[in-house]
């Protein structure tokens, strides 16, 4: 039965014995293929759906607020639970300028180490530099949040708020007019300077490191010192792809929870002030949930959570797009 | 050259001077920027070390939380909650992950693979407070109450994409001849894809879903309305449950001294823990051959 | 089930027989091949009868590899890629629908240009790959295993060398020794048909005489079919030479035909190095 001889072979015959009976066995696998095939798609859409699901899931549960208050919701600033009156300006507003200062502070920061990483340092200081910075995206936003309310605000109270308000006389400017209890958008800022640098930094090392020798060795060659080198030649090639980085850095800033919470007062105010505590949008639900008085206050700050879930959307897309044609112009 | 240039060189000497200290000084600058950037990591973890080593002890790992001004409370339930809720979004997180890496490594280039890669990176862009909301109208919500599922569902939003990605690069990493290799054998394309190309991709996709692990392990956000915190010791999926996180967080905020020094401790175990997580991770990708055959 | 395995490769006819017309072992009648748009195969017809060993030359980009990759099925795992015409194993069409490619790979194996042993199995495990996979009935036990993995080693010439090692990983062994493996890994499930694909071109001079050694004694166990660019390799161990250009088949006859009275005079230009 099992002979598989190779014997006269017309048209009409089935390939040797044995393998007509694998045959049958072998559709089998086919169908194993098929199964496989299914599978592995459903796997995959299963990040659309919950996409999807989450979308959903944030509107749904602030309609409520949504529809009532409308697009005001996002302009009033008037929150008071007690006469159900809410507007999130406030959450915005200190999102917008918490994520501003930390970019403003982290990007030279950032793209400064990237650079000293790619061209500058020897190679046995590069290894243990990279390793530590990248360490610091490591760490949980909570602990950040523990080392910024136990140890960073009151070093900021104590030294850095008094220093730049009674020895550099700039209490005047309404940057840093009003009381300076050490919760306060600074602060906020700060921490999250910390914690977006990383991010930025390891997209503009990926991006310098892509710019390919030849452009680096043409600028050398035409007697440019090595600081315009990377001006000149280095940095340009790689713009987009570092403004990518900054825009992705943007995108985590805008979701930060726990450290801005435990750092930055959770006050509903608008102001000016840099020493003034504030709220982002996603302390404001953080800190709010577990006290929130009724329905609308819930839907309310699920609302915010909404208004979160697309900037942070818009923000993404944007910076994806931008890492993309990066890689696109790399390959042309 | 022309007797002009006589007088430029001193002008052009000064310009290449100027030129070069610019040069150095930026150099410099970079290097001040490298050290201003690890400041923060070292100040952190120095910090972490001296307030926090003092209070881990065996009392801490075993005891449960006392009331504040109580001595010898623990953070037990939050050790074994924060494992529990791991664990179970690990279950639903990396067979998904793994299999949608599958799909998107396999089916790189149809139409549908680009916008799932590209959803996967909008998903991985989400604030974890978004995906806490998530989890709160789907799971907590219905019921009316508060659960550990909910946060381990959460957490699996969270790990997906992670996931996904990682394992997408560890199957593409795979060279092609293998695969042919096992096709021209008479391996049908699943048993090519799982049992060969999956098995040697096997070390990278461990490290990364390790570090996927490690990742969700420290995050507190989308856990304050779902698993909520337990003061009691509780591994039931369907009550709220004590998490690391949630226990650092709300020491933090609290006045008391000694529950800042736990929070401290608490903070020191959850870093020692990613670190571990991160090891292992490194472990696994030695081959299990060691090097050099015999 | 080890000397059933060997003994399902039965004695094959003389070549006188063949020259009295027993049927071609694998046949292609106006197979043309591409990948998207672009033609690598263009309208082949040859055949090669069993117990020989046919070679395929011809210059860099001719289509060769392409060619041989058709006959066990393997062009069709390339996305875009296309195969027209007819190729016969045994008289039977392998693009016939419902015939599966699986099954035509079980019976036409392929050893490539490179070395390419399972990074995570051991030796043994490696050669043994294609024995796992037989549906339950054909599959051997662990004995029974054991014993193909040792007769595929010997066959393969590496027997003596790794013995003492078979559950080492085997990606620790030589590039030599790594494709001699795979050739024992092909030669395990007892095919009818060996497909090589230029397999000493990454090889140091000692390792390619062994394979050459080991091809030209595989002649009498099973039909082998081998792509190589090394125009005195083929002169060496091959029984008939096809040429190839440009995807055109333009010369196909005996090896010392080929090489001492071709009749195109493209096959001459080749053959006495004026390109290629």
């Amino acid at each position: 039965m099992t002979d598989g001889a190779i014997g006269p072979a017309t048209p009409a015959t089935p390939l040797s014995g044995a393998s007509a009976r694998r045959r049958s066995r072998i559709d089998v696998s086919v169908g194993g293929d098929r199964i496989y095939g299914w599978l592995t798609t459903a796997f995959a859409l299963i990040v659309p759906i919950l996409l999807g699901a989450i979308a959903w899931a944030v509107f749904r549960a602030g309609w409520p607020a949504l529809h009532r208050f409308g697009i005001s919701f996002f302009t009033e600033s008037d929150w008071d639970p007690v006469h159900d009156r809410f507007g999130a300006a406030p959450a915005v507003y200190g999102t917008i300028v918490s994520s501003a200062i930390a970019i403003v502070l982290a990007t030279p920061l950032a793209v400064g180490v990237a650079i000293f990483l790619s061209e500058f340092a020897p190679p046995r200081v590069r290894q243990p530099i990279a390793f530590l910075v990248d360490l610091l995206a490591a760490i949980p936003s909570v602990v950040y949040g523990l080392w910024g309310i136990l140890v960073f605000v009151p070093f900021l109270r104590e030294h850095v708020m008094s220093f730049i308000r009674d020895t550099l006389h700039l209490g005047g400017l309404p940057f840093f007019s009003g009381p300076a209890y050490g919760p306060s958008m600074l602060a906020a800022g700060c921490i999250l300077a910390i914690m977006i640098l990383p991010y930025i930094s390891a997209v503009t090392r990926e991006v310098l490191l892509a710019v390919p020798r030849s452009q680096r060795e043409a600028a050398l060659a035409l007697g440019a010192t090595r600081w315009e080198m990377i001006w000149d030649a280095v940095l340009p090639y790689a713009r987009s792809g570092i403004i990518g980085g900054i825009i992705l850095g943007l995108g985590r800033a805008l979701g930060e929870t726990m450290a801005v919470t435990m750092v930055i007062g959770n006050a509903h105010d608008i102001s000016a002030s840099l020493f003034a505590p504030g709220y982002t949008m996603a302390s404001l639900i953080a800190n709010e949930f577990t006290e929130a008085t009724n329905e609308l206050h819930v839907s309310s700050l699920m609302a915010v959570g909404a208004g979160l879930f697309i900037v942070t959307v818009i923000v993404n897309v944007i910076a994806r797009w931008l890492v993309w044609r990066t890689a696109r112009g790399k390959s042309i | 050259m022309s007797s002009a240039a006589a007088p430029a060189k001193p002008a052009v000497r000064r310009t290449l001077r100027r030129r070069k200290f610019t040069s150095n000084l930026m150099i410099a600058l970079t290097c001040v920027a490298a050290l201003l950037a690890t400041l923060p990591l070292i100040l952190i973890l120095t910090q972490l070390l001296r307030l926090g080593a003092t209070s881990v002890n065996w009392t801490f790992f075993t005891h449960m939380p006392v009331p504040a001004g109580e001595s010898g409370g623990g953070m037990a339930n939050a050790i074994a909650g924060t494992v529990m809720i791991v664990a179970m979004a690990s279950v639903i997180g990396l067979p998904v992950g793994i299999g949608a890496g599958l799909y998107l490594a396999e089916r790189g280039s149809a139409r549908l693979a680009t916008s799932v890669r590209f959803l996967s990176d909008v998903l991985n862009g989400m604030p974890s407070i978004v995906l806490g909301i998530f989890a709160w109208q789907l799971l907590v919500r219905p019921f009316k109450h508060f659960s550990a599922l909910a946060g381990g569902v959460a957490l699996a939003a969270m790990m997906i994409p992670l996931v996904t990605r990682t394992t997408e690069e560890m199957i593409r990493l795979v060279p092609v001849a293998t695969r042919e290799a096992a096709l021209a054998l008479g391996y049908s394309k699943w048993r090519t894809s799982l049992s060969v190309v999956l098995r040697t991709a096997l070390p990278g996709i461990v490290t990364g879903s390790l570090v996927a692990v490690a990742r969700i392990a420290g995050e507190t956000a989308p856990l304050l309305f779902t698993a909520l915190g337990n003061p009691f010791w509780s591994l039931s999926p369907t009550r709220p449950i004590a998490a690391l996180p949630l226990q650092i967080y709300s020491y933090a905020i609290s006045p008391y001294d000694d529950q800042h020094a736990q929070a401290w401790a608490g903070a020191l175990v959850l870093i020692a823990l990613v670190l571990v997580i991160s090891l292992a991770a490194r472990f696994a990708t030695r081959s299990k051959f060691g090097t050099g055959g015999d | 089930m080890a000397p059933a395995v060997i003994e399902r490769v039965v004695p094959i006819a003389t070549t006188a027989e063949l020259e009295a017309g027993a049927p071609a072992c694998v046949a292609t009648e106006s197979l043309s091949a591409s990948f998207g748009s672009a033609r690598a195969v263009r309208d082949v017809s040859f055949s090669v009868n069993s117990g020989q060993v046919t070679a395929i030359i011809g210059p860099s980009g001719c289509g060769k590899s392409t060619l041989l990759r058709c006959l066990n099925r393997m062009h069709e795992t390339v996305p875009g890629a296309r195969v027209e015409g007819v190729v016969r194993f045994e008289g039977r069409n392998i693009y016939a629908p419902g015939v599966s490619a699986i099954g035509v790979r079980r019976h036409i194996g392929m050893v490539f240009q490179r070395p390419t042993p399972f990074p995570t199995m051991s030796i043994r495990d490696n050669v043994a790959a294609g024995l796992k996979i037989l549906p339950r009935a054909d599959r051997p036990s662990k004995h029974e295993t054991d014993a193909v993995v040792e007769d595929a080693l010997r066959r393969a010439a590496l027997w003596d060398e790794v013995k003492d090692r078979l559950d080492a990983s085997a990606i620790a062994l030589s590039g030599g020794q790594q494709q001699r493996l795979c050739i024992a890994r092909a030669l395990a499930t007892s095919p009818t048909v060996l497909l090589l694909d230029e397999p000493t071109a990454s090889l140091d001079p000692i390792s390619t005489q062994k394979v050459e050694e080991l091809v030209y004694e595989l002649k009498s166990q099973l039909t082998v079919i081998i792509v190589t660019h090394n125009m005195q390799q083929a002169a060496r161990i091959s029984d008939r030479t096809a040429f190839l250009l440009a995807g055109e088949l333009i010369e196909y006859a005996a090896t010392n035909t080929i090489f001492t009275t071709p009749s195109d005079p493209r096959t001459e230009a080749y053959v006495t190095g004026r390109f290629g």
